[in-house]
């Protein structure tokens, strides 16, 4: 059974006590005996293949020797046929027979290579996601107990920390209430801050027409006319 | 990064105009838990805590005993469909508490953290104000 599903089960089952493991500590070594089995293979695997990678590129090098070794005294052969020579002839051609017959053995052991190296790239597979598998279970038997043992820390916290003990209401409305405070606060600076600098009471008399007030155009246009008219 | 250092560098920095209390809640041999308290608002600490693949950061909301009995189901209903959207985040519950915490990988940037705790904290005061209709008076 997967570990989710096991966790699922002792969730809904609801019966759990607090700080009870679901995967008792047993199941946990098994998991971890588990990866480190695959990882083990895994290395075994691997190095498998690459003697086996080895051998196999050692055997294709003798099997394109032996190509060319035949190439060669097929050519000799032609030669001896056209200086008439049949009897060395014949004894050329059984040297490139025992030549077949020699990498014909090779193809041989080439193709076991060639199926095992097949093989091994499987075993690799496996043991890779059979290791990823096994650690992604295991985070979360490991998260789960740990949030269990810290929420075991964090209850004991609460509990002696009266503070914590409200209501959900009443917290939001003190953390509201704060908010409120520090906005009020930060008004009240500003308004402050502008009555300090006198930008306040500037505002208010220059609203009454009272102080330095802009001169209006329609004043100046009124000034401009009373010369013309004077 | 250790939860000890974490907490070092928590307590004299500053980031998204927010400023972190956090303290070591050691807890002999076996896990600790860090609690994170982002921008004063000591009502919904954080808790964080470490294991070999993540860290942890976790806010209880509310207990099940304050949610009104007859709209259980739509609160649950409400809470999964909430937890696509609303980010970096998502709700859960541990033993009879409702929680919003937030998983991030050990290897995570000090930035990465700092971001992830104010994340949190602003979506948990939004998750409780969404969801104070569902609870007792």
């Amino acid at each position: 059974m997967s570990i989710l599903k096991k966790l699922f089960t002792a969730v809904r089952g609801g019966a759990r006590e607090a700080g009870q493991a679901i995967v008792d500590a047993n199941g946990i070594r098994i998991f971890e005996q588990e990866i480190a089995d695959a990882q083990n293979a895994l290395q075994r695997a691997k190095k498998s293949l690459t003697e086996v990678m080895a051998k196999e590129m050692q055997t294709k090098r003798k099997i394109s020797a032996l190509d060319a070794s035949i190439a060669e005294h097929e050519a000799y052969a032609g030669q001896a046929l056209e200086k008439g020579n049949e009897a060395l002839a014949l004894e050329i051609a059984e040297k490139i027979g025992d030549f077949e017959a020699e990498k014909a053995e090779h193809e041989e052991v080439l193709a076991g290579f060639s199926n095992h190296i097949v093989q091994l790239k499987q075993q690799v597979k496996e043991a890779e996601k059979s290791i990823k598998e096994n650690q992604r279970q295991l985070t979360m038997v490991k998260t789960t107990e740990s949030v269990q043992q810290a929420t075991m820390a964090v209850n004991s916290t609460l509990n002696t920390n009266s503070s914590s003990m409200t209501s959900a209401r009443e917290s939001l409305e003190r953390i509201k209430q704060r908010q409120q405070d520090r906005q009020d606060q930060l008004g009240a600076a500003k308004q402050l801050e502008a009555d300090t600098n006198g930008d306040d009471l500037k505002a208010k008399m220059a609203e009454a027409g009272i102080g330095d007030t802009n001169p209006k155009s329609a004043d100046i246009l009124a000034r401009i006319k009373a010369k013309q008219n004077s | 990064m250790e939860l000890n250092e974490l907490s070092i560098k928590l307590a004299s920095f500053e980031t998204e105009g927010v400023s972190f209390e956090s303290f070591l809640i050691a807890n002999e041999g076996e896990q600790d838990v860090l609690q994170v308290i982002v921008d004063g608002n000591d009502e919904l600490p954080i808790f964080v805590t470490q294991t070999e693949e993540q860290l942890l950061c976790i806010s209880y909301l509310f207990a099940e005993n304050e949610v009104q009995a007859d709209m259980r189901n739509e609160l649950n209903e409400t809470l999964l469909r909430l937890n696509v959207p609303i980010p970096l985040s998502a709700f859960a519950k541990i033993d009879d508490k409702y929680a919003i915490f937030g998983a991030l990988s050990v290897n995570s940037s000090f930035d990465d953290i700092t971001h992830e705790l104010v994340t949190l904290a602003d979506n948990a005061i939004d998750a409780l104000e969404a969801v104070t209709i569902y609870l007792n008076d």
